[in-house]
């Protein structure tokens, strides 16, 4: 590397302002050829701004951008392209329903003549898998595959156009454990090749275990940049938060008292008969959590949707509090005391274009006092959503914002806030902290636990280990619909958990 | 208020730019543009004649954008208006027919309800298929329209109609008489003035149901922002599994967004029957039903969008006839080529917004 430039990319004094907002100030960043380069901060720190800088889709009201140690305009994703830069999004831009090779090609397909060269495309397209340890077959249609397989095709996208400087955006926020493994062998072996990796993320182990070099960013501005070999997670954590953050669940003993949700042998078939429950039976007592451990897609999302009524079991009981609650309805079950942080909170917990404080009502709107015989109390909706904005910190506190404009933090802080408000007797969480900033997940995680330590009892499920063990007074591991077991969180490493996890 | 001026901004910004484009065509075919505008300014909204006939032109497609905007709202398009404000006419007109001698006010209010109930009904089918079975709204609305019109001409042509009368038309349920009419009607702007000492043209249709469809307006206003099923009707539209989660039945508020529909363009047989042809006249509707979109879609899908845009339509419809007859080589045809550029430029701005959005997306 001595004789080439000295870096691969280089920001200097970069800012972008959007309206009032500096979403970038004075930003500078130097990135080593063949490095994987970290950069971390909260939602809003201002890294996504960055990269799309780089990648054209912004123009920078100030400052220089370095390729290869030559200052360059980037006018658009094109010449971003043009001069090595390849792009993975957090949201895939693949098409479902072609193939692989077609969407890699999409946008510079090979031709012979007037045609498409297939023949030509399939055979780079497997040369470049091969290359790089991107095992993925060329010609399975896109929405057949999973997660991972589809984000290594977004990889192979770019590799195809020739990228030598890959930015990953939040690469691992949709994997399960072992997709991130491979994906890691995947960059690593990509480094090793020489290529120049950036990689946005606010998962901590992650940066640590991956990366070269790190980056810092809060409110726009780079904080610091240090090597990974002298930084600590807590290190790390403080100068991202900005003060002092609890890493690890601070939480009492359980102290499970009568039942308050009993399952009894629930099975459900999915629409194309396939098993996505299987004799599932289990019981969470008040005042303890049940962790529910699984790579995704074997039940777990199925069951807290059978949970919360959003779907009928074929056979099995679902039982609250003694009562059998299985054919009725989630606004039935909400009115039992039942909370449910959805999954997918996007499509799921919010009216995306709908404002916070008629959010703030989703799954109350026809109960008194939010309702009237014909009239929403708009005066009680609006006291009791600025309340809500209040106490569970969502910011900007404006209760007359679109939902869609505010972070996931933030927005999972209004879904909270919503569901814990009415001190459920049963709460159900899946995946409560993903993709949510590490200020938030804290405080997400410290509600729980109140709301356990008053008596609620708890169903979690989560993709994150981490969050399994440290959450979890019980944890049971799902594997193809079925639970395979129960472990103790206290004495229970997570290779054991990993294996049964993978049916081992 | 902040809201109302950033909604109100880009509609006005595609009027005007469709206004220019509008202007420059004229201009095309040889003719004055300022002309003809002062000529669109005079004829559709000056003095009582002027804004009289316009707001005539208007009422009808107040009520077929407040049709498609509901429907919308609940995420469905309905493109079926036409075909429901076909038959709830044709109802309106058999109510009259059917019950000669009863009271005039009887039979007005149950004349009305006919309307509302019958255009209601046919816009629920399409809505209980697409609840039930999946079936798309578009498809079905559009089948149904045809279905209409089949049906009801068949019942004016050989059921209803006169016997040799020129016009397929059924008999009047009401006769005008030195400008006095009796029968089944309702009362017309002059009228409705008159005890207040307001001298208003007689000649001018615009009636009481334009009065309805203003306060129809502020129901529908109401019900949608601020009511729990107005709540829940949107909830659907704007996102069905979110909708679900909130324990909200989506099937449900599909019928109920359709048969609210149904009922609003239904009401353009009461602006025609009892407030202006006193009969059903075969082809009276020069597509109300599809104008209502493009009013649905310049309004904002907002009742008091829909109430300008409507305005803004049947100022154009009430000038076309001047401008064809007072220019000398611009037809009434610039007015549907007007109508068409603003849609485009509506048009435009969704897909821009569309763009912006993506881009975001990408961003994020």
């Amino acid at each position: 590397m001595t004789d080439g430039p000295k870096y691969a990319i280089e920001m200097r004094g970069v800012t972008k302002r959007f309206g009032a907002l500096v979403a970038n100030d004075r930003v500078n960043l130097a990135v080593a050829p063949g490095s994987i380069h970290a950069i971390i901060g909260e939602n809003g720190a201002g890294k996504s701004t960055a990269m799309n800088i780089l990648y054209g889709f912004y123009k920078a009201d100030q400052g220089q951008i370095l390729i290869d140690g030559e200052v360059r305009s980037i006018e658009g994703p094109s010449d971003a392209i043009k001069l090595g830069l390849g792009m993975v999004h957090q949201h895939f831009m693949l098409v479902d329903t072609l193939t692989v090779t077609e969407n890699i090609i999409l946008g510079a397909e090979p031709l012979s003549g007037m045609a498409i060269d297939f023949a030509k495309a399939r055979a780079r397209v497997l040369d470049l898998s091969n290359q790089y340890g991107l095992q993925v077959d060329p010609d399975a249609r896109v929405g057949r595959l999973s997660v991972g397989q589809q984000q290594r095709v977004e990889i192979l996208k770019t590799l195809y156009r020739g990228a030598r400087i890959l930015i990953l955006d939040e690469p691992t926020a949709v994997l399960t454990p072992q997709e991130v493994a491979e994906l890691f062998s995947i960059l690593r072996g990509l480094r090793e090749q020489g290529k120049t990796i950036i990689i946005i993320t606010h998962k901590l182990a992650e940066v640590l275990a991956l990366s070269g070099n790190i980056t810092v960013m809060r409110d726009g501005k780079v904080i610091g940049g240090l090597a990974t070999k002298d930084a600590t997670a807590s290190e790390l954590a403080r100068m991202m938060v900005g003060r002092e953050v609890l890493l690890r669940v601070e939480k009492r003993e359980a102290e499970p008292r009568s039942p308050t949700l009993s399952v009894q042998c629930v099975s459900l078939k999915n629409p194309d008969g396939g098993v996505a429950l299987y004799d599932v039976s289990f019981t969470v007592r008040e005042g303890e959590i049940l962790a529910i451990a699984g790579v995704e897609g074997n039940g777990q999302t199925e069951l807290i949707e059978v949970l919360a009524g959003l779907r009928r079991p074929d056979s099995g009981e679902v039982r609250l509090d003694g009562r059998n609650i299985t054919p009725l309805g989630p606004h039935e079950r909400k009115s039992l005391g039942v909370a449910h942080i959805p999954e997918d909170r996007r499509r799921r917990g919010l009216l995306l274009d709908f404002d916070l404080a008629e959010n703030s009502i989703l799954g109350l709107h026809s109960d008194r006092p939010v309702s009237g015989a014909f009239l929403l109390n708009k005066q009680f909706i609006t006291a009791r959503a600025e309340r809500l904005v209040k106490d569970y910190d969502v910011r900007p506190p404006d209760i007359k914002l679109a939902a869609r404009g505010f972070s996931g933090g933030n927005q999972q802080k209004l879904i909270i806030g919503r569901e814990f408000d009415s001190k459920p007797k049963l709460i159900l969480a899946a995946q409560p902290t993903r993709g949510v900033d590490i200020g938030a997940i804290e405080f997400i995680h410290r509600k729980i636990i109140e709301l356990r330590d008053a008596g609620a009892a708890v169903v979690v499920v989560s993709a994150e280990l981490e969050e399994v063990l440290s959450l979890g007074d019980r944890v049971i591991v799902m594997f193809g619909g079925r639970i395979v077991g129960e472990v103790d969180p206290k004495t229970v490493t997570e290779e054991e958990l990993g294996l049964m996890m993978t049916g081992g | 208020m902040k809201g109302l001026i950033s909604s109100l901004k880009l509609p006005l910004i595609a009027v005007t730019a469709a206004f220019l484009v509008g202007g420059v065509i004229v201009w095309l075919v040889g003719d004055d543009p300022f002309f003809v505008y002062e000529l669109f300014f005079t004829s559709a909204f000056k003095g009582a004649e002027g804004i009289g006939y316009t707001l005539f032109y208007a009422t009808p497609l107040i009520f077929t954008g407040l049709a498609v905007a509901v429907a919308f709202k609940c995420g469905l398009l309905n493109i079926g208006a036409e075909g429901q404000l076909i038959v709830a006419a044709f109802a309106t007109a058999w109510v009259g027919l059917m019950l000669p001698g009863w009271p005039t006010l009887i039979v007005v209010v149950l004349a009305m309800l006919a309307a509302i109930v019958v255009g209601g009904v046919w816009s629920g089918v399409p809505g209980v298929l697409k609840a039930k079975f999946g079936a798309h709204e578009v498809i079905t609305t559009i089948m149904m329209n045809f279905i209409a019109f089949g049906i009801v001409s068949y019942l004016t042509q050989y059921h209803y109609r006169k016997p040799g009368d020129a016009i397929l038309e059924t008999y009047p349920i009401a006769e005008v008489k030195g400008g006095v009419v009796t029968g089944t009607h309702l009362p017309r702007m002059h009228a409705l003035l008159a005890p207040f000492g307001v001298s208003f043209p007689e000649h001018i249709p615009l009636n009481l149901s334009f009065l309805l469809a203003i306060g129809v307006c502020v129901i529908v206003y109401v019900f949608l922002w601020k009511t729990k099923w107005g709540y829940e009707l949107r909830a659907v539209g704007a996102s069905p599994t979110a909708a679900e989660y909130g324990g909200i039945s989506t099937s449900k508020n599909i019928v109920i967004a359709m048969v609210i529909s149904g009922m609003l363009a239904g009401g353009v047989g009461i602006n025609e029957v009892l407030g202006y042809r006193y009969r059903y006249y075969d082809g009276f509707s020069p597509q109300y039903g599809f104008t209502g979109i493009a009013v649905a879609l310049l309004g904002r899908n907002h009742p008091a969008g829909v109430v300008l845009a409507a305005i803004l339509f049947g100022a154009l419809q009430r000038s076309a006839l001047f401008i064809n007859i007072f220019t000398d080589k611009v037809s009434k045809d610039w007015v549907v080529i007007l109508q068409a550029v603003i849609i485009l430029f509506v048009a435009c701005e969704e897909i821009f917004k569309f763009r912006s959005r993506r881009l975001k997306v990408a961003a994020e």
